[in-house]
């Protein structure tokens, strides 16, 4: 325990510290959330309509931003054979890390949502219901993205190769992100059944994802 | 405690690096692995580490923990420190203090033996060569594991540096360690050798 418990606080550690990744997944998603409604224009219905989407959209780049240093940073310096020699098993390291990382870098997403959805003119109960469903999709995206990451260890420039192989497996998890918040906003369908699967897809990824990102980077170690 | 290998083969990329390679260290022994660049020196320690499989044969320790696996009682010393530059000297061999587990020892004390007490608070980056080499031994202090594989461990290391390091082995070795080195240049320490072919 003590071993997942140093991972996870020496990630964090290294995420908030300068060059860390964690501040600029949410400059991205400022970034992106503020050009929106220059780009749609200044239609307040048409904003409120989009927003949870642009929401989404703009949460999910900005997790897949710095996902791809998540193992191969550890490759580079050689951490991730000490890791991989370690008696934790490395199916917890890896859940551990994807851990951190959502700690570290969707975390503060989920908390900069409020501020972003008056940008695109959603109301306090709209913008609860999608930094709800960020708080509960966001996980998915960070543990499903890590077998991507895992997969990129042994392809040296593999960040675009990340991006191809992940946000495929991210489409369910958009979905559902988005139908549950636009159920909570307009209707008419009920938010419980889309929220319930998106819950569903988070449980999911966090099961296969630590085994699968564990059998690659076993595979792929030279 | 008994380190052995027998008639292992080591095949990377589809080439075969050696084969039918024999070995045996016991406690107190160093086993220094030479030969030429390419000879298979560092497939060798990597795969006693079990970061590689080898094609053919097989390590094995006798007489260590039964219920650890032998790379869990191994220390790996690789061309690669191992180090955050973010972190600061102490955070970074504190992190492999508690996630390497088990016998552990004091940080400060393993960073005074290895020359970085004055260090501690400095973040990784600041380092040179030969002080991240100093840290990267510290941590083969702070966590007791009787095998030890060093690549080249006393590269980038001065002369008293390596000195320094000399002392540290002699005191694992008489505590009953085993070290496997990879290494170009004499390590100060009696030791027998293990000669690579050249490439195969």
């Amino acid at each position: 325990m003590t071993a997942l418990a140093a991972l996870i606080r020496r990630d964090i550690k290294i995420a908030l510290r300068v060059g860390g990744g964690a501040l600029i997944g949410v400059l991205f998603f400022l970034t992106v959330t503020v050009l929106m409604p220059f780009a749609i224009g200044p239609d307040l219905a048409v904003l409120t309509r989009l927003g949870p989407a642009i929401l989404w959209l703009g949460a999910l780049l900005a997790s897949l931003l710095t996902l791809d240093r998540l193992f191969t940073a550890d490759h580079e310096d050689g951490s991730l054979d000490l890791i991989v020699m370690g008696q934790t098993p490395l199916e917890l390291a890896c859940a551990a890390k994807a851990l951190a990382h959502w700690l570290a870098a969707g975390v503060p997403l989920i908390v900069a949502t409020p501020a972003l959805g008056l940008l695109l003119n959603l109301d306090a109960s709209a913008t609860s219901a999608v930094a709800l469903t960020l708080l509960v999709g966001t996980p998915a995206l960070t543990f499903t993205g890590m077998i991507g990451a895992a997969l990129a260890v042994t392809l040296h420039r593999g960040g675009l190769l990340l991006a191809v192989l992940v946000l495929p497996l991210s489409i369910p998890v958009l979905i559902f992100g988005v139908a549950a918040s636009q159920a909570a906003i307009t209707g008419p369908l009920s938010f419980g059944t889309p929220f319930s699967i998106l819950c569903a897809l988070s449980l999911v990824s966090l099961v296969i994802g630590p085994f699968a990102a564990a059998a690659s980077l076993r595979h792929g170690l030279d | 405690m008994r380190l052995s290998g027998r008639q292992i083969s080591c095949i990377r990329g589809g080439r075969g690096v050696f084969a039918g390679l024999d070995f045996e260290a016991s406690s107190g022994d160093v086993l220094a692995v030479v030969g030429p660049n390419g000879s298979g020196k560092t497939s060798l320690l990597r795969l006693i580490a079990g970061l590689l499989v080898p094609a053919a044969g097989s390590v094995l320790l006798d007489g260590g923990e039964a219920e650890r696996t032998l790379p869990e009682q191994a220390h790996y010393l690789g061309h690669r420190d191992a180090l955050k530059p973010a972190l600061s000297v102490r955070e970074n061999l504190s992190f492999w203090r508690d996630f390497l587990g088990g016998a552990a020892g004091d940080a400060e004390q393993c960073l005074t033996a290895v020359g970085l007490g004055h260090a501690t608070h400095l973040p990784a980056a600041y380092l040179s060569a030969g002080q991240r080499r100093r840290l990267s031994i510290a941590r083969l202090l702070v966590v007791r594991r009787p095998v030890w594989l060093l690549d080249e461990p006393t590269s980038a290391l001065d002369t008293a540096g390596h000195k320094l390091f000399v002392g540290i082995m002699r005191e694992h070795l008489a505590s009953g360690g085993i070290i496997v080195a990879a290494t170009h240049t004499p390590l100060g320490i009696e030791a027998r050798e293990l000669r690579m072919g050249g490439p195969a």
